[in-house]
């Protein structure tokens, strides 16, 4: 069993509690105009030519975005940090692209967490079959889910696919009371209206499992990756957010009883 | 910070470093006079400590509560022609070098030609050393193999116990009493030599009573002359203080800080010791006085931490002794290394932190000055709310107070042979080493240079710099057929140098105990009373002697890349690397790209690369440690560079890492400057995998942009991260938090930036102090940003 993996953070700070190990794997069905990571949405593995500057002398390098990996060499990597889980209570967060396409890939790597007893996060946009959601569901222990928009018009617009499934696996995930933790990249202009936050917090009032909102602001840095990658960048041109806008959202949503943090 | 301290900081800021000659001045007196031809060499020196406390000039900051300067004011720094004779072109270098440099009169320049340089030409430590050595140590120094820390400075590399908490100098001098009344001089063949040694500590002890007695009566008489009341009985408090303290044991906490500030004063006046001396276990030696002082309503915090911050200043007031040469190369810096230790563990083995750790920690970060340097003692005991605090400190970035593992170097100790109770009570002092305050004498000996000498060993025993062959025959490289045969060349090379250092030590070991004696350090080092020995002379309890190993990541990431690129996959032969090597990589630009990006490095929790760290590691540890020293201790490790993997970098051309011709090495344990690409847990997974315990110190520094201590979040996982590494026996971590950005700002516009202060090695220093080189290689370390 194998499957391509893009990157494998250290030292991850942000995806879950503790120091997490991130494991970045390749291919994403959603197309997001804002997406910071590009190179994730192809599921097979890239390559572009980078020149290194050696004493003044170009050296091409051809860089590969993705690598082949065996669940057992993602467990070996898992091991390498048991020591920071251990004192940080921290845990393996797998993100992506879309984590819950390499569902065959991820069971056995979910399972060996479990019984070492790791933390796991599952980092997703919930777009999978409802299979593929289920023959994981129990094997995860926090789910950090992205909502990008409630209205289905926009979700297709801006990120290429409807958001029914979406929608359905979270109601699925609240039914199985699994914890979740609400990830909101929040885009200027595009999702950050008054009208899509009360959509989002009508949504939202209606479970009791969701334990947290992370308010991912919109970074304007992501345009040089586009530019390598060949890929076109289609968000017009925004002006990032000023943190007094964030923190008025942050207060409407804490008002509706809300644990929200903000990642910088 | 009130009006008081305010000034007296800034008086010591704006103090401009000089050279003062009356500490010259007087000893030439004092040896060309009748005195020290009459009696024994301990004796001579503690006569000249007398004939220094008896006529040097005194000095009283307006304001201060502490007492005592070494020069006739701050920064006023005194120099050692009895150790090392400056010349006058010696002197226009300090004088006129762009860094760390010291302001020389001319009047001194005159002193120095009338009188100075002709008496004590041909008759000092650093010549006597010199003409001692052999050729082979000769060769090997010149070329940058080792360093030789006692060509320049005395050996020192202690800190002070709690005796002096619990005795005056008085008691002291009764014991030393006793121990001359035992002295049998029926059965003990070097009893007349422990009694002359032990009249001169008499002498030393006395000499400082007196001089405190001396700065008592100069502050009565300008107590006379103040007309402000406050002022007035401000001056008689502390010449009444001056009368009790170092005579009696003090009784308060301003005692105690005056008592110790003798001690300090006296040891670097009477040689110029490495890392000047050490207050060691300070908030566990002040507590009692501060608790007590509390209950008798004496005392109040403020005054209290007034109190402290004028005793910090002390020590920003007194910069390292003017170093030359190679000496200044190895540890560039105005810091004399004074570590303040916060923390830890009690002899009984509990939690140490007590309130008096949280005020100083509170010190620290208000007077944000360069000296004295503080490090926190974290164990397992230690509450998270102390390392945070800590780390509070460490995240506003002027590289203090650094973190050590109480529990290794207690491990450290005890393999060593150190009673439990002696253990616990020790700590770290100058850059990271490990001691037994108050019982220990640890010096350090000279730097090591790891990959210079693989270098040599890459041509056969021949220096590539002068084409001089310094080493011996390991065989031609190009005919290795495996990478073992090159660890067995190398540990043969290795082991060929280390022996050539060792002969060289234990010869200038024997030149301190016959010449250089230290009769009044040896009052504060136990046991040199008890036994009646200097402590150049083995006196002390433990006497350990330290060789210093530079460029571990380096030389690891050299074998690593020989082993991938050469042997493992055949991507070059070893005949092209050395030509490529000897080019410095002009025309192999390819090569070096893929040396650089595509062959793994130490750092990133990579076995491959690591597995050559620990057998490098262990080759110099077999080669040197447990071998006996020439004043009765024992040879040991330790990996720390100061800034000595800057020189030791000059020395050595183009090494198969990728690195060109004298470019500064990695420094410590930390990995290649910009080689860890993979985060903190990584580095941290790597440097664990060496055996910190066998050692008496390593460093590893980190550096991460302000951005990641923001948040709670972060803190906590910088505290996980820091006790992570020590629940693997990490010995020590520091942190640099300061973004690259700001640095750079700060080389393009030193005067916006003259308050800067960023960590080396071991140590902090102002940015600005630093050379470009340095600086360079701040700015580079990896800036572990955006996790």
């Amino acid at each position: 069993m194998e499957g391509i993996v893009f990157d494998i953070k250290h030292f991850a700070l942000h995806d879950g509690s503790g120091i997490r190990q991130t494991i970045f794997l390749k291919g994403c069905p959603l197309k997001c105009w804002w997406c910071h990571n590009p190179e994730s949405q192809n599921p097979k593995i890239d390559s572009y030519i980078k020149y290194n500057n050696i004493d003044d002398v170009p050296i091409k390098n051809k860089i590969t975005v993705g690598k082949h990996y065996s669940v057992n060499e993602i467990i070996k990597e898992i091991e390498k940090d048991t020591v920071f889980f251990d004192e940080s209570n921290g845990g393996v967060t797998f993100s992506g692209g879309e984590p819950l396409l390499h569902t065959n890939f991820l069971k056995p790597i979910l399972s060996y967490c479990n019984n070492k007893n790791i933390h796991t996060a599952l980092d997703t946009c919930g777009y999978a079959t409802k299979e593929k959601l289920l023959s994981i569901i129990d094997n995860v222990d926090l789910y950090l889910y992205d909502i990008k928009f409630i209205d289905n018009e926009k979700h297709l617009k801006y990120t290429g696919v409807s958001n029914e499934l979406i929608l359905n696996n979270f109601r699925l995930l609240s039914e199985k009371n699994k914890n979740i933790i609400v990830r909101l990249p929040l885009i200027p202009e595009i999702n950050s209206t008054d009208k899509d936050i009360e959509l989002l917090i009508n949504f939202l009032k209606q479970f009791n499992n969701v334990s947290q909102i992370d308010i991912l602001p919109y970074h304007n840095i992501s345009k040089s990756k586009y530019k390598r990658l060949n890929i076109e960048y289609k968000l017009p041109e925004v002006e990032e957010f000023s943190s007094d806008k964030i923190e008025i959202i942050k207060q409407r949503l804490i008002k509706e009883g809300f644990k929200v943090t903000i990642d910088i | 910070m009130n009006n008081r301290i305010k000034k007296l900081r800034e008086q010591s800021l704006s103090a401009t470093n000089k050279i003062s000659v009356e500490r010259a001045v007087l000893i030439t007196e004092f040896y060309n006079s009748n005195i020290p031809k009459q009696v024994s060499i301990p004796k001579q020196r503690a006569l000249w400590l007398k004939y220094f406390l008896d006529n040097k000039k005194l000095c009283y900051n307006k304001g201060e509560l502490i007492i005592g300067e070494r020069g006739f004011e701050p920064k006023a720094t005194p120099t050692y022609p009895e150790i090392c004779l400056h010349s006058i072109k010696d002197l226009e270098i300090l004088n006129a070098r762009e860094k760390v440099s010291f302001k020389v009169e001319n009047e001194t320049k005159n002193i120095y030609t009338k009188t100075i340089i002709p008496f004590w030409k041909g008759r000092t430590q650093r010549e006597r050393l010199f003409s001692q050595m052999s050729d082979k140590w000769t060769d090997a120094y010149n070329a940058g193999v080792f360093t030789e820390f006692q060509e320049q400075r005395a050996p020192g590399h202690t800190a002070n116990g709690n005796k002096i908490y619990k005795k005056g100098l008085l008691d002291i001098i009764d014991d030393i009493n006793s121990s001359i009344n035992n002295l049998d001089f029926f059965k003990d063949e070097k009893a007349f030599e422990k009694r002359e040694e032990l009249q001169a500590m008499e002498i030393a002890a006395k000499s400082m009573i007196d001089y405190a007695k001396r700065n008592s009566d100069f502050l009565f008489s300008l107590a006379n002359k103040e007309s402000d009341k406050q002022k007035k009985l401000e001056l008689e408090n502390l010449a009444n203080i001056c009368l009790k303290v170092p005579a009696n044991k003090p009784e308060t906490l301003h005692e105690a800080l005056q008592y110790y500030w003798f001690v300090h004063l006296g040891v670097i006046s009477e040689l110029n010791p490495w890392d000047s001396f050490n207050p060691g276990r300070l908030d566990q030696h002040l507590y009692p006085f501060y608790k007590n002082d509390l209950e008798k309503g004496i005392l109040t915090k403020e005054e209290a931490v007034e109190i402290l911050q004028s005793f910090w200043v002390k020590f920003n007031n007194h910069p390292a002794p003017p170093k030359i040469g190679i000496t200044a190369l190895e540890s560039n810096t105005y810091t004399d290394f004074a570590l303040i230790n916060i923390g830890g563990l009690k002899p009984d083995g509990s939690n140490a932190v007590n309130e008096m750790s949280y005020i100083l920690l509170d010190v620290i970060q208000e007077m944000r000055i360069l000296q004295p340097s503080s490090m926190v003692q974290l164990s397992k005991k230690t509450p998270d709310n102390f390392i945070k605090r800590t780390v509070d400190i460490v995240k506003t970035g002027f590289g203090q107070p650094s973190i050590f593992n109480s529990d290794a170097i207690v491990q450290e100790l005890l393999r060593q042979g150190k009673s439990v109770e002696d253990a616990r009570n020790g700590g770290a002092s100058g850059c990271v080493e490990t001691g037994a305050f108050g019982t220990e004498s640890y010096i350090l000996t000279g730097y090591f240079n790891l990959a210079k000498i693989l270098e040599i060993t890459l041509n056969n025993g021949v220096d590539p710099k002068t084409n001089k062959k310094i080493g011996i025959e390991t065989g031609n490289p190009i005919n290795f057929k495996s990478f073992d045969e090159l660890i067995v060349a190398f540990k043969k090379q290795e082991n060929y140098f280390a022996d050539i250092k060792i002969k060289g030590n234990n010869i200038v070991e024997r030149l301190y105990a016959d010449y250089m004696p230290v009769p009044y350090l040896s009052l504060f080092i136990d046991d040199c009373i008890c036994n009646g020995k200097d402590y150049n002379n083995g006196g002390a309890r433990y006497n350990t002697s330290y060789i210093q190993g530079v460029g571990l990541g380096s030389l690891t990431d050299i074998f690593t890349s020989l082993k991938f690129n050469v042997f493992d996959n055949k991507n070059i032969c070893m005949e092209d690397m050395l030509k490529a090597l000897a080019v410095n990589f002009k025309g192999y630009e390819k090569l070096r790209n893929d040396l650089i990006y595509n062959t793994p490095k130490y750092g990133n929790d990579d076995d491959y690369a690591d597995e050559q760290a620990v057998k490098i590691f262990n080759i110099f540890y077999d080669s040197i440690n447990g071998r006996p020293s020439a004043r009765g201790g024992i040879f040991r490790i330790n990996m720390l560079p100061t800034t000595c993997h800057i020189y030791f970098g000059s020395v050595i051309n183009a090494t198969a890492d990728g690195r060109k011709a004298s470019d500064p090495l990695s420094e410590g344990i930390s990995p290649v400057q910009g080689a860890d690409t993979k985060g903190p847990t990584a580095v941290i997974k790597s440097a664990a995998k060496i055996d910190h315990i066998k050692t008496g110190g390593t460093l590893l520094n980190q550096k991460f942009s302000p951005a990641i201590l923001k948040t709670e979040a972060g803190l906590n996982n910088i505290v996980h991260l820091i006790r992570s590494y020590f629940k693997m026996d990490g010995h020590h971590i520091q942190f640099n938090v300061v973004s690259a950005k700001t640095l750079k700002e700060a080389q393009k516009h030193p005067e916006k930036y003259r308050d800067l202060i960023v960590r080396v090695a071991g140590y902090s220093d102002y940015f600005n102090d630093l050379g470009e080189d340095l600086q360079n290689e701040i700015i580079k370390r990896t800036e572990h940003e955006s996790f």
